[in-house]
């Protein structure tokens, strides 16, 4: 036996977002248009749900076409070059095969020269756990920069003819890159899971088997029990809800959105992420995808701080706190 | 425990919080939805509000069956 001691890496003080990018499909389905296949109107999903419009992915748009397109602005945005990347994680919970991954492809695509990479399938809240992740692999030294993606083509995964989930579920990817840093840009994340509700969100397996949702339980979950986990992640990160400038959870419904909003006792002029009128319900790309918008739209500005939640299939939830570059 | 009119004027301050109910239209006949207005996503609301207040638990699978404000009095008397 040997007696040497295993050594350890420490990385970065901190771990903080260089840059965020986006993929929207190119098909914009209007709750109209789905009105004319199947029973429902624009009145009731703009009333239940606040979607007004959400983007379709069309066959050439895969989970992995739309990870580089949202992945490559990433990595733009941060100015970094492809090789300085070693860590690559793909958050998906409709990733067309199991194996291979997509990660690995994603990062070949790129240039990005063997990275560490992987997927992660968190449900909903897959991107805000690949956060997570990857801004810990950054303070251990088990990486120094990270792309993490978030990306689905949820089309796949539901029945379309199917009014309960067709009117929600959509398409699209974001990503973010990180890099270490001395003053952290990426809060502590706060993570957990309600596994006794495992059935509450399913894509079963085999032929044809579809998505499915125990709307009204989730709804019930998501806006009594995850208020307690977006204060520990303003706690753990040292701010309060009046340090917060943008709220980001994951685009479930508006409702749930404004519900969480009020009850957190954010400053009047917090600007609250409501990109699920214009995106549907992309699960694990909703976060990033919601940040671009409002980057784009200069509502959000470099250097605030926003609060993030993801939650979902699982269900899970994990969120955190993030200066945004 | 809660009187029967202290349960309604509860109700009706949860009613009016969350889906902006008159107190005054909150009367036991009235059905949520057809009446009041109450969607299903209100009613998921008023159930959590009403469990903090009375110290009750209403399953998703009895909320269904609540469908008028006499029938939500009636099932916290039965249960608080
Ligand atoms: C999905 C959700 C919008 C459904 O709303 P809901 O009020 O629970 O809907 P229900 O299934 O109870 O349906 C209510 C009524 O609307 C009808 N309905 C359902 N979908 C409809 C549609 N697309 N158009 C028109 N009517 C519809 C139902 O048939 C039902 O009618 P009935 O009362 O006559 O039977 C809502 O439950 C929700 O957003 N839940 C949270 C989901 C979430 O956060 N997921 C996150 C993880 S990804």
């Amino acid at each position: 036996m040997s007696d040497t001691r295993i050594q350890l890496t420490t990385g970065a003080p901190g771990a903080a977002v260089l840059g965020i990018g986006a993929y929207r499909p190119r098909r914009r389905v209007t709750n109209d248009e789905l009105s004319q296949t199947m029973d429902t109107s624009d009145e009731w999903i703009q009333s239940r749900v606040g979607i007004a419009e959400r983007r379709w992915a069309e066959p050439d748009e895969t989970v992995v076409e739309m990870s580089v397109a949202a992945g490559g602005k990433a990595l733009a945005a941060s100015g970094l070059a492809p090789e300085d990347v070693d860590l690559v994680v793909v958050a998906s919970a409709s990733l067309p095969t199991m194996i291979p991954g997509a990660g690995p492809e994603v990062a070949h695509r790129l240039g990005i020269r063997r990275p560490g990479s992987y997927d992660l399938n968190a449900g909903c809240a897959g991107f805000c756990y690949a956060l997570g992740a990857a801004a810990d692999a950054i303070r251990t030294g088990s990486a120094t920069h990270a792309l993490v993606v978030g990306a689905e083509k949820l089309t796949d995964v539901t029945d379309l003819t199917d009014r309960s989930t067709a009117v929600i579920f959509a398409d699209g990817a974001g990503a973010m890159v990180l890099g270490p840093t001395e003053d952290p840009g990426v809060g502590p994340v706060v993570w957990g899971s309600d596994g006794d509700q495992r059935d509450a969100i399913a894509i079963p397996t085999g032929e044809g088997a579809k998505l499915t949702m125990a709307g009204q339980a989730v709804y019930r979950w998501a806006t009594t029990r995850l208020t307690d986990t977006l204060q520990q992640a303003m706690d753990r990160a040292g701010v309060t809800a009046a340090d917060i400038d943008v709220f980001a959870p994951h685009q479930a419904n508006l409702r749930i959105i404004e519900l969480m909003a009020k009850r957190l006792g954010l400053g009047e002029d917090t600007v609250i992420a409501r990109d699920v009128v214009q995106a549907g319900n992309t699960s694990s790309a909703s976060v990033p995808l919601a940040l671009s918008a409002l980057l784009e739209s200069g509502e959000a500005k470099s250097g605030d701080l926003a609060l993030l939640l993801g939650y979902g299939a699982g269900l899970t939830f994990a969120g955190q706190v993030v200066r945004l570059p | 425990m809660a009187s029967t009119a202290e349960i309604q004027s509860g109700l009706a301050e949860i009613l009016e919080e969350v889906a902006g109910v008159a107190p005054a239209d909150a009367t036991p006949e009235k059905s949520f939805t057809e009446d009041l207005d109450v969607d299903s996503l209100s009613m998921v609301e008023i159930a959590t509000a009403v469990e903090d207040k009375f110290g009750v638990a209403i399953p998703d699978d009895e909320l269904g069956g609540i469908k008028t404000v006499g029938d939500a009095i009636s099932f916290i008397e039965k249960n608080q």
